[in-house]
């Protein structure tokens, strides 16, 4: 990496700090809630290898409500699914070779890709791995917290925790994001598509279709 | 191999797969033009979507779960009115939230 690639790393480490806390309080409560269905060991190497918070707690409650492991994956993977859209729309920003640019994919969650976006859509690639790269210790540690030390933090929701990751987004949307015109039409319009899925559609649809009306953009 | 490990192999392997697929496919070259346009509008619809669901919807989907959640957010938005940064806009949303809950 070169010394500028190394100071957009730093610059997104520091950016991605504080969404790292609250993954870390989120992770607690995954590992109080999967021990008694998985153990100690797996769910660690869930959050290790599967590295996403809400397909995580959907796979986990299909299981734990004898679904099955077929609809456990689909359920997972329905919320992963909005990853293809945000792998899409950072690919003509990565340089580089297909392994390494499957390898920063890797580092794609919703928090450091939005950060990430530098308008225009342009996305900084290393400000993205480093906005990430909090997140990954503390969402594994904090799995393992709450597998080993059990209710830390007690009801997640009590903290108000559920209401940080929805805060979180509407500050990267109206500080990065909502310019006036087209980009405030399309969030509208995306805002509206999930607004009248949530009642018919699995969890992580509603996402996914909104990611159609940026295909207002096409007009231009 | 259990269940909870099927479920963990396979959904690992497919996530990376997904995580890799854009990046893989259609990455380091140009978009033409039109592509470029809807490119650019990818953020603001998804996060303007994450910010719906995460504020309205149950967990589990298929169903609307409005509780104090909604407030707390009010109250991130109104931070970001009165031109607050994000930090304590979005503490605002965990304050209000966890306090509302606390009294009801």
């Amino acid at each position: 990496m070169s010394s500028e690639g190394r100071e957009r790393f730093r610059q997104g480490f520091s950016a991605g700090i504080a969404y790292a806390v609250a993954a870390l309080l989120l992770a607690i409560s995954f590992g109080v809630l999967a021990q008694p269905l998985m153990g100690n060991v797996a769910p660690i190497v869930m959050s290790a290898v599967v590295f996403a918070g809400a397909a995580q707690f959907a796979a986990t409650a299909v299981l734990a409500a004898g679904g099955g492991a077929a609809a456990a994956i689909a359920a997972g993977v329905l919320l992963n699914l909005r990853y293809v859209p945000m792998g899409i729309a950072l690919a003509p920003s990565l340089t580089g070779g297909r392994w390494r640019r499957a390898a920063i994919g890797q580092a794609l969650i919703d928090f450091s890709w939005a950060a990430a976006s530098v308008g225009g859509g342009r996305f900084d690639p290393a400000f993205m791995v480093g906005a990430t790269a909090p997140s990954y210790p503390l969402w594994v540690g904090g799995t393992a917290i709450g597998v080993f030390a059990g209710d830390l933090i007690g009801d997640p929701g009590a903290l108000g925790l559920d209401a940080i990751f929805p805060a979180f987004f509407l500050c990267l949307l109206v500080e990065g994001e909502l310019r006036p015109g087209l980009p405030a039409l399309v969030a509208g319009l995306g805002s509206l598509i999930a607004l009248c899925l949530i009642p018919f559609t699995p969890a992580g649809v509603p996402v996914i279709a909104a990611s159609a009306a940026a295909l207002l953009g096409a007009r231009r | 191999m259990s269940e909870v490990w099927i479920t963990i192999v396979v959904l690992a392997l497919v996530s990376a797969v997904i995580r890799a697929s854009g990046p893989v496919l259609l990455g380091g070259r140009e978009m033409p033009g039109a592509a470029r346009g809807v490119i650019a509008l990818v953020a603001p619809a998804l996060l303007a979507a994450l910010v719906v669901v995460e504020t309205l919807a149950a967990p589990e989907g298929g169903a609307f779960e409005l509780d104090a959640r909604i407030a707390g957010v009010g109250a991130a938005a109104a931070m970001l009115a009165l031109r607050r940064s994000a930090l304590p806009a979005v503490a605002a949303a965990a304050i209000v939230t966890a306090a509302l809950r606390a009294i009801s």
